[in-house]
């Protein structure tokens, strides 16, 4: 039994890392959701229609003229049952095989962390987030450099947040005890949010920050500003706490 | 004792006493219902505050986050533990399951009852806990270690949810052994009622995996009460052994809830179609029971997003994909049913055609989430949250409605139907489209679950602003619609014993409504014998 287990944990592994490390060119997965959301809306909205537009022709076609009248439809024989069944469980199986094979290769872009991502530590609170640079600075809010890929390792001091990135179509769970990461790729200059996603307590829907990806220049100025002032100042966001957050903290 | 007429005797014992100490399996099935219904008031109110709260942005109506968590908390905790569940499998299951297989009652009527009251005591619990100081605000899922850090009291919860499992356990045990040993002679396997198959499926699942949530919020309490670590990582425990244990029941009981709304369903549109379910036996043994064979190894697609091995991830995604394979049988079974039938359109085969709408839309929106690749955006987005809410809060709400039709000249003798009746459907039916379409479209754009602000997303105030209309609209229907039962129990039109003609035993055999011991004579049926024999040649 354990060398059963070992084996196909073996050759599980094997299957992932292959295909999860392939050599390729630089993923972009929010790119790769919108083209699979498309591709299951499609896939979705083709059985939907069909099945909408059978059942909608025989509500109608189907009404009983009077009290009296039954249902004519025959027994099925034995070959027609098992038929009925074994035909529509073939296409419902190769139609979940197609979406959970496009489904893996999008998860591998969203797991393979490019060799030259950026590490951005991240902690969460309740209720705010911390990033902490490769050179110790610590800041409130996450910027980056345009065409730099970002590696984020996640953990969570006190409850179990979640790093939600609506615009880059990802999110992690934040927890205490363990580390988690997801890796992002800000391809154009922008100003987007981070929210949390986990219920959290009193002011989850206030745990937000804004994300910026800015040119390299204008990165290494903020940066360095930061390292020298730090503008976070937990007492300060402490005295602002309203007296249901204090209850809600303790 | 056995004949109807012979409770004219009994009319001395005072009402409410027969009915506390009852052992009557209608009556405890008309108490499920009293308690359920009570249930759905209170956390349908919860919703509408919900549903205001988020009607702008900022700070509406409540005084602070932390009330506004807890009246999130209370609408899932008891639409789901105190509405559907105990509805479905406590209602439906305890009145009509027995006369659906011509039993005179279950088979431990007694234990019957004490389930009953055990729901009841569990109710009283859950209710109390708005009335201690610093009310639970853990949401139904109630995930450590904010559910051990917060300063709520959660021992209320703890404690409903223990008193519910023995609730259902003893229930389960009980229709378990009444349908394999109390079936009227003759009945063979292949000749139950789909709504009896869907409900011993359900509490196949009850039995198997109720222990597991027990141990989980178990263990929760010791974490807050006394001290233990169990999902304390400071102190070598883990956060996510919770989930795990919970979604290992709670996936299932998603299926409870399901399956039960599915019989009722077939029941409705067999009567009102006047055809046999098309393909009986691939419904039965591998759409029911296929959904009870899978529905154990699915329950990683609750934690995509947790940091799982990417292994379980993938094997979840293939495992959760192939539940559309069960479902879909059963999909093809309703959609055959109607087949060259003979459909009478009334309020319950309204709320059947409404069903059949709400498992497309709620099944097929599950696909993208079977996705790990798509939920890692989804994950807690108003899109999970309208997803949910559709194929099982609505579409088991509307088969419980549809059912409550159904049966409501059996259990009083009278219809329900009528005016009021189609104008509170229309209104359930546009109401829960308007409140829910909107949420689908903001959930992908990325609004999360479980905010009553959203100053980051002020482009979907309109949305919520429809939404919050919507849920009015709905409120009217079920004001409408309660006003209904009440009204046509006392003053409904007169109906006959089987108004619509069904082939059913519940409608055949019995008066209406059934008295004690059910049938007068003993029913017998032959081998050719079946609940949806309607075309005889």
């Amino acid at each position: 039994m354990r060398l059963l287990t070992a084996t196909i944990t073996m050759a599980t592994t094997a299957m992932l890392s292959t295909q999860a490390f392939a050599e390729g060119n630089l993923a972009n997965p929010p790119a790769a959701w919108e083209e699979l959301w498309n591709t299951v809306m499609l896939d979705i909205t083709i059985i939907g229609v069909i099945l909408a537009v059978a059942a909608v022709w025989m509500l109608f076609k189907f009404k009983a003229t009077s009290p009296e009248q039954v249902g004519t439809a025959k027994k099925l024989t034995a070959v027609q049952a098992i038929s009925w069944a074994l035909i529509p469980a073939a296409i419902f199986m190769a139609d979940d095989f197609y979406l959970a094979a496009k489904g893996w290769t999008v998860w591998n872009d969203y797991r393979r962390v490019p060799e030259n991502a950026m590490e951005v530590k991240v902690t969460g609170y309740q209720w705010y987030w911390e990033f902490e640079y490769e050179d110790g600075t610590v800041t409130d809010e996450l910027v980056m450099p345009v065409g730099q890929p970002v590696v984020l390792r996640m953990t969570a001091e006190d409850v179990i947040h979640d790093f939600g990135l609506p615009h880059y179509r990802v999110k992690e769970d934040v927890m205490p005890g363990r580390i988690t990461y997801i890796w992002i790729n800000p391809i154009e200059a922008n100003e987007t949010i981070v929210q949390c996603a986990e219920f959290c307590g009193d002011a989850h829907s206030d745990m937000w920050t804004s994300v910026r990806a800015v040119p390299q220049a204008e990165f290494d100025a903020w940066l360095s500003a930061s390292a020298e002032e730090s503008d976070f100042d937990i007492d300060e966001w402490k005295a602002s706490w309203t007296k249901s957050q204090m209850t809600a903290a303790r | 004792m056995n004949t109807p007429s012979a409770t004219a005797g009994h009319a001395a014992t005072p009402a409410w006493k027969e009915w506390l100490y009852t052992t009557d399996h209608k009556r405890i099935g008309v108490l499920y219902l009293i308690g359920s219904m009570a249930a759905f008031g209170v956390a349908g109110l919860m919703a509408i505050i919900i549903r205001l709260e988020q009607m702008d942005v900022g700070m509406q109506y409540i005084s602070s986050g932390t009330q506004y968590n807890g009246f999130l908390y209370f609408h899932g905790a008891a639409m789901i533990l105190a509405f559907l569940i105990p509805g479905l499998t406590g209602f439906a299951a305890n009145y009509f399951l027995p006369l659906m297989i011509a039993a005179r009652d279950v088979a431990v009527p007694r234990i019957n009852a004490f389930s009953v009251w055990l729901f009841y005591f569990a109710i009283v619990l859950a209710l109390l806990s708005f009335v201690i100081p610093d009310a639970p605000d853990i949401m139904w899922t109630g995930y450590p270690p904010y559910s051990i850090t917060t300063a709520a009291n959660t021992s209320f919860y703890v404690f409903t949810v223990h008193l519910l499992g023995f609730s259902s356990i003893l229930g389960a045990v009980n229709f378990l052994v009444t349908v394999i040993y109390m079936r009227a002679p003759g009945i063979g396997w292949n000749q139950l009622n789909i709504f009896t198959w869907t409900t011993i499926a359900a509490f196949v699942l009850q039995l198997i995996f109720i222990p597991v949530l027990a141990a989980a919020v178990t263990l929760l309490l010791f974490d807050k009460y006394l001290g233990t670590h169990f999902y304390d990582p400071a102190a070598g425990g883990d956060v996510l052994l919770y989930q795990n244990l919970f979604w290992f029941y709670s996936h299932p009981a998603v299926y409870v809830i399901f399956l039960p709304a599915v019989g009722i369903l077939f029941e409705i549109l067999t009567t009102m179609c006047k055809n046999q379910v098309f393909n009986y036996k691939a419904a039965v043994y591998a759409g029911i029971w296929g959904i009870v064979g899978i529905a154990g190894i699915v329950w990683i697609h609750h934690l995509y997003v947790t940091g799982m091995p990417d292994w379980l991830r993938l094997g979840h995604m293939v495992t959760t994909l192939l539940i559309s394979v069960p479902v879909g049988i059963l999909t093809l079974s309703m959609w055959g049913t109607l087949y060259k039938s003979a459909i009478t359109y009334n309020t319950a085969m309204m709320y059947a055609v409404a069903c059949l709408y709400l498992i497309l839309i709620g099944g097929l929106t599950g696909i993208p989430l079977a996705l790990p690749s798509l939920t890692i955006h989804l994950s807690e987005t108003a899109f999970v949250m309208a997803h949910f809410h559709f194929i099982m809060a609505l579409f088991a709400a509307f088969a419980l409605f549809g059912g409550i039709y159904y049966w409501f000249p059996k259990m009083t003798g009278r219809y329900a139907d009528g005016g009021l009746a189609t104008t509170s459907f229309w209104l359930n039916f546009i109401g829960v489209n308007v409140t829910f379409i909107p949420l689908f479209i903001i959930g992908v754009e990325g609004m999360p679950r479980r905010y009553w602000d959203y100053q980051m997303f002020p482009q979907f105030d309109g949305m919520h602003e429809i939404a919050t209309y919507g849920s009015f609209i709905v409120a009217a229907g079920m004001l409408l619609q309660f006003a209904n039962f009440i009204y046509a129990a006392v003053a409904g039109k007169k109906a006959p014993l089987n108004p619509w003609n069904s082939q059913s035993l519940e409608w055949t055999h019995t008066q209406s409504p059934p008295g004690p011991g059910n049938f007068i004579d003993d029913v017998v049926v032959d081998e050719n014998w079946s609940p949806y024999n309607y075309n005889k040649d």
